[in-house]
């Protein structure tokens, strides 16, 4: 395996996290207003991600960051080609953030309201944004022969982008609301398992659709295997739900973030941003990566610190691992 | 305007935006970190009121300094991204580094120490505090990393077929003369700032004669951070001076607005000049200073800023290789002026209060209010100093600043996103001053540390 296919490994891995992680976050800010009756209740659906959804969002980051790193003609084209997406996309982390931390900062219950608002649509649009975009980047955009983006917004707003769009944006609802049930007691719970059946049918639609459409443009032996697992884990996954099999309907939903992001990379590959004004302006693993030289020092970077950063959030996960209820909930937050 | 002109004007707003939490959160995790060792140590209640009330403090900054940072990833690619195409291959490595080792740590343990408490043993919370400290230490040596390489591009050859540059010795960028000096005074200079909002937020209370024996502790605490820090700032400062001059004469020069190669050069403390700024028509000099800081001899030769146009033109092709010298020349000296102002304040501070004295005038407590500003407004404009004086480099001596913008991005887009992030961070500002000031005036209250009467209930939830 050549250096810069490792590297197109590795960014889909941090991209797979990233999703398997932040991508329940999204969910439980979408759920807030469903299934919470009073303020209680909201912060019990709040503190299921009170301690993690930093580290979470922090992926992100690290994932773009290292397509900088290894793929910098990748970013560069990516970045500024999808100007405005990423724009509003920035908008809704920050108000998705700040929202967190500040909701339980003041006494009114407008301002409470206000910041409920904020973490919904901070959790919306980018699980909306993140399918499109990456719908987007498996289809190509019109890129010039200086790998330049010749489109604007509307041209990710195409039907396949859309769907993509739709497929993230009820996947991740789903997979919040199924990690609620298995962080939480009580009628939030409840509430939460009935939700998941009812988004996660839709979304199993929706996936259908989508995959069925990937894979007719982009066929691989390998996407389709991907993408098989990920439609029978998420089917699983909506039925243990349904029987209240909570921890093994959120791993099965675990397997089908992680496959369903996969399968989107075994597409791509051996491209990163195709262009669809002429397959000669592509980007590819070949003409966009950094030197072997700079490959190789990022490759012992990963290697001495991804196993160290799994070990010490995979404690962090396990300090938080209580479900929280109404009970647990004290007078004052933080 | 043009996309370059707004894109600069977007990555200045949100980068001395995002620069105004990013000092008070290097300094104060230090502080709260070691108030919460003392505890852990002596077991006395007063430093755990500190460690907590501090710390919210503390938090509601980090806050912001996270989810501000996050357009600092991404605008790069976004705004930048022919500056990203030519020196992506060295300077994404130190970016991906502070994710992999800095981010991750900050973000991780950060979360443990906030909900940590009651849950972790009390040993290991204080190591998570210590950990998200390394975390965001790190973080700045790799941000400052990659800054040096575009004060002074070290470790890389020129791919001509490729026309970028390569990394070829990422020993040499990590270990760049500008990194290793900028690290130190970036670090003093928010050790002094953190100390400056222990004075401010202590004088607060003093002066309503509440809470003293704490808010006693942390004044003394924060006149001696600021008195540090500052000597530190003060001594890293010479350091990074010496540095620039050895690498960008042309930013020394500017900061002195000095025009003529000069030996024996002063240093002017304020100039009355003519409108177009060549010929002064008052000032107020210290003999030979301008050539001790350049050269640490008090007769050394100064190279003037005539000489080095001529010198760049020469190297580089014709040009203006000036930055903008006004700009360079009264943020050096704010730079200086209000950091000794700060450092000043501390002194007179300590005088006062020593021996425990607290029967101040009231101007006194004010003063030590209003001194929280100074350091962050020498800091803002320290960088603004760094950054404007490259001009017109983005990369110097390798690549210009408007050959880095993004030739695909619409001027009407810019606009838009210089619109948005405005009217965001104006609105998040007044939001975050309210909760600051709320979260000040509250005090350090007992119920911060109320054990836990009923055992359901977590110590801290959202």
């Amino acid at each position: 395996m050549q250096l810069n296919e490792i590297w197109f490994l590795i960014v889909g891995v941090l991209f797979i996290g990233y999703f398997v992680l932040d991508g329940f976050d999204f969910g439980v800010g979408m759920a807030l207003p469903f299934i919470s009756k009073d303020d209680i209740d909201r912060r019990v659906v709040i503190n299921t991600i009170g301690p993690v959804w930093d580290l979470n969002e922090t992926w992100v980051l690290v994932a773009g960051a290292s397509l900088f790193a290894a793929f910098p003609e990748w970013y560069a084209s990516l970045f500024s080609g999808f100007y405005l997406a990423l724009l509003l996309m920035l908008a809704a982390l920050i108000l998705r953030g700040v929202a967190f931390e500040y909701r339980g900062k003041g006494d009114t219950q407008k301002w409470k309201n206000t910041f409920d608002w904020m973490i919904f649509i901070g959790s919306a649009v980018p699980a909306l944004l993140w399918g499109t975009a990456f719908s987007n980047i498996v289809q190509g955009v019109p890129l010039n022969e200086k790998h330049i983006f010749t489109g604007n917004l509307l041209t990710l707003l195409n039907p396949y982008g859309l769907l993509g769009g739709l497929v993230t944006l009820t996947l991740f609802f789903t997979y919040g609301l199924v990690f609620i049930t298995l962080k939480t007691e009580g009628e939030v719970r409840d509430r939460a398992r009935a939700l998941a059946t009812k988004v996660g049918a839709v979304a199993t639609l929706l996936a259908a659709g989508f995959l069925v459409w990937t894979l007719n443009a982009h066929f691989t032996w390998l996407g389709l295997g991907l993408s098989g697992i990920a439609a029978l884990a998420l089917i699983g996954a909506l039925l243990l739900n349904h029987l209240g099999r909570d921890g093994w309907s959120f791993v099965l939903l675990v397997i089908t973030v992680m496959t369903a992001v996969g399968s989107l990379f075994a597409a791509l590959f051996p491209n990163v941003l195709p262009s669809t004004t002429n397959p000669a302006y592509s980007l590819t693993i070949e003409n966009a990566s950094s030197t072997p030289y700079t490959l190789t020092v990022m490759t012992w970077v990963v290697v001495f610190c991804l196993p160290l950063v799994l070990a010490y959030q995979a404690w962090t996960y396990w300090v938080f691992s209580k479900r929280v209820s109404r009970k647990n909930i004290p007078a004052g937050a933080h | 305007m043009s996309t370059l002109d707004l894109s600069r004007w977007q990555f200045g707003l949100t980068t001395v935006y995002h620069f105004l939490f990013v000092p008070i959160t290097i300094g104060m995790v230090l502080l709260v970190a070691i108030l919460q060792t003392i505890w852990t140590k002596t077991g006395d209640e007063k430093f755990l009121r500190l460690t907590k009330f501090f710390g919210k403090i503390f938090l509601i900054n980090f806050a912001m300094g996270v989810v501000t940072g996050i357009v600092q990833e991404f605008q790069f690619g976004m705004n930048w991204s022919d500056y990203s195409r030519f020196v992506g291959d060295i300077f994404g490595a130190p970016l991906a580094m502070e994710g992999l080792l800095a981010f991750f740590f900050e973000s991780t343990f950060i979360g443990l120490w906030i909900f940590g408490w009651g849950r972790l043993s009390k040993k290991i919370h204080l190591a998570t505090i210590w950990i998200t400290t390394l975390g965001v230490w790190l973080s700045a040596y790799f941000i400052l990393a990659a800054n040096a390489f575009m004060q002074h591009p070290v470790g890389f050859e020129i791919n001509e077929v490729k026309n970028r540059a390569e990394l070829v010795d990422i020993g040499a960028v990590l270990t760049n003369i500008v990194a290793l000096n900028q690290f130190p005074h970036t670090i003093t200079a928010s050790i002094m700032m953190a100390g400056a909002v222990l004075v401010g937020v202590s004088a607060y209370h003093l002066k309503r004669n509440q809470y003293v024996a704490s808010m006693m502790t942390s004044l003394r605490l924060g006149l001696w951070t600021v008195l540090a820090g500052g000597f530190g700032t003060l001594v890293s400062g010479d350091g990074l001076g010496l540095a620039m001059v050895q690498t960008q004469p042309m930013k020394m020069a500017a900061a002195e607005a000095l025009y003529e190669t000069t030996k024996n050069a002063s240093f002017s403390l304020f100039t009355l000049g003519t409108p177009d700024g060549h010929s002064e028509l008052f000032s107020i000099r210290i003999p030979n200073l301008l050539s001790f800081l350049s050269t640490h001899t008090w007769e050394g030769q100064v190279e003037g800023l005539n000489d080095l146009q001529a010198q760049y033109a020469a190297a580089y092709g014709p040009g203006d290789y000036m930055p903008i010298i006004w700009l360079t020349y009264w943020s050096f000296r704010w730079m200086i002026g209000l950091g000794a102002l700060a450092m000043l304040i501390a002194v007179v501070g300590l005088w006062l209060t020593r021996k425990g004295n607290l029967n101040l005038k009231k101007w006194h407590w004010n003063t030590a209010i209003w001194m929280v500003p100074l350091p962050l407004l020498a800091i803002s404009v320290g960088w603004m100093f760094t950054e404007m004086g490259r001009q017109p480099w983005i990369v110097f001596g390798l690549m210009k600043t408007a050959d880095g913008v993004s030739p695909g991005v619409a001027a009407t887009d810019v606009l838009l996103s210089l619109i948005i992030f405005t009217a965001l961070y104006g609105a998040l500002a007044v939001v975050e001053f309210k909760l600051l000031m709320k979260a000040v005036q509250a005090g350090p209250n007992d119920d911060l540390i109320a054990e836990n009467k009923d055992a359901d209930k977590l110590t801290v939830a959202y």
